[in-house]
């Protein structure tokens, strides 16, 4: 084969290649769309995080403006302290309140913010200070069924 | 009589010896090869038209199959997902399985009985037909002129034809679960940009992919130097490649991935 068309051969090669890894990344990937430049922390700390996974989304009005970046546990007061990277499109109130949610009955969980109404926004590395934890569905079927004990010796008293 | 008891025992140690004096050969060869390397590289013209033999040739086979497993990821797929109500899953389910397993992993086996098989026959019959020593006698390195650029187009190849397996094969999953069956667009490529992460999932395919590349090549090209220089010798080898190289990728699969999404 001439020399010529063996090299235009291997150039489209490379280029289909090429192109298929850089589909991959931008299309399929989340490269596009996760950008940790343009990103700022802040801190929540939480009694029980459930099964809050690092990379889970922040959401706010169910409109994702970040990422888990990392969960650490606090040993000295027994707290998960969960660490959020916002996208700094988004700025928030100082008195914003996270909580852990579930999306669907079974669906994996992430953070809810919903803002305050305070004057000055969440800068980086700020604390959230109002927190909510995530509900432990067998502690609620606990409570639940103590308090339905609890009615019934009422009852059976009366 | 003890002699005739003691041959058994013999036999199994000979094996052994046997195969770990190979073992040793073809790390020696393959040590060789990557010292030489240097050699091939300047000339890249050899190079070029290995990647043409054993990367564009490939391509049909390559983009073919890619299609049609991601086309048979969407039929399938859609059919267990829809069980649970969540069909705008089917596009994280085909682009994860195509970029972490099916890519590499298929492209792989595909490509040893593709490339490495040609590999080893081209190789083999070199030097069934003395080819391989009269370079030799001509003080030309067969090492370096023949075994390596064979090595490094392949190992060049590997990964750029694993990349067009998992996007093809994600345009197939769209083309049956967006185009024919009617999944929404939309949650189809969203549900897979939101689950398919860069680093985890399409760095990790291609590393696997790289690592295919170079053990199908390394023991295509042992095969085809090491190879009786008889027409029985030559296809025992190329047999040999396409068996050892599919079993190395799937054995090989399976650890790299217990390393990669072991806490996943």
């Amino acid at each position: 084969m001439e020399r010529t068309t063996l090299d235009l051969w291997v150039g489209i090669f490379v280029v289909i290649g090429i192109a298929a890894l850089l589909t991959l990344a931008m299309k399929v990937g989340n490269l596009s769309t996760y950008n940790s430049d343009a990103t700022y922390t802040v801190t929540a700390d939480f009694q029980n995080i459930g099964g809050l996974k690092v990379k889970a989304p922040v959401k706010s009005a169910g409109v994702l403006v970040g990422r888990v970046s990392g969960i650490e546990f606090d040993t000295k007061r027994f707290e998960a302290v969960v660490t959020l990277s916002l996208d700094k499109r988004y700025m928030f109130p100082k008195d914003t309140s996270a909580s852990v949610l579930t999306s669907g009955l079974l669906g994996e969980q992430y953070i809810g913010l919903d803002a305050g109404g305070d004057e000055q926004n969440l800068q980086q590395g700020d604390k959230i200070k109002l927190t909510q934890s995530a509900v432990v569905l067998e502690k609620l079927i606990g409570q639940f069924l103590y308090s339905k004990a609890a009615d019934g010796s009422d009852k059976d008293g009366k | 009589m003890l002699d005739h008891l003691l041959r058994p025992l013999r036999n199994i140690g000979h094996r052994v010896v046997n195969s770990i004096w190979r073992l040793g050969y073809a790390s020696r060869f393959f040590l060789m090869t990557l010292l030489k390397s240097g050699t091939s590289f300047a000339r890249f013209s050899l190079i070029m038209r290995e990647i043409y033999f054993s990367g564009v040739l490939s391509l049909i086979i390559i983009l073919v199959s890619g299609l049609f497993v991601g086309m048979v990821l969407g039929l399938q797929g859609y059919e267990t997902l829809q069980k649970y109500g969540s069909e705008e899953a089917l596009g994280t389910l085909v682009s994860l399985s195509l970029v972490r397993e099916l890519g590499p992993v298929v492209a792989a086996l595909l490509f040893a009985s593709r490339a490495g098989s040609a590999i080893t026959a081209e190789i083999g019959l070199m030097k069934a037909t003395e080819q391989i020593a009269a370079m030799e006698m001509m003080a030309v390195d067969p090492i370096a002129r023949i075994i390596g650029p064979r090595f490094w187009g392949g190992v060049l190849s590997m990964p750029l034809l694993a990349a067009m397996f998992s996007a093809i094969g994600v345009f197939g999953g769209y083309l049956v679960g967006v185009v024919l069956i009617g999944v929404d667009d939309g949650a189809f490529w969203s549900q897979m940009q939101a689950n398919v992460d860069f680093r985890n999932d399409i760095l990790n395919g291609v590393i696997k992919s790289v690592v295919f590349g170079v053990a199908v090549t390394a023991i295509a090209v042992f095969e085809g130097y090491d190879a009786p220089p008889t027409a029985e010798g030559v296809s025992g080898a190329t047999t040999r490649t396409v068996v050892m190289s599919s079993l190395a990728v799937l054995g090989l699969d399976f650890i790299l991935t217990a390393f990669m999404f072991r806490g996943m």
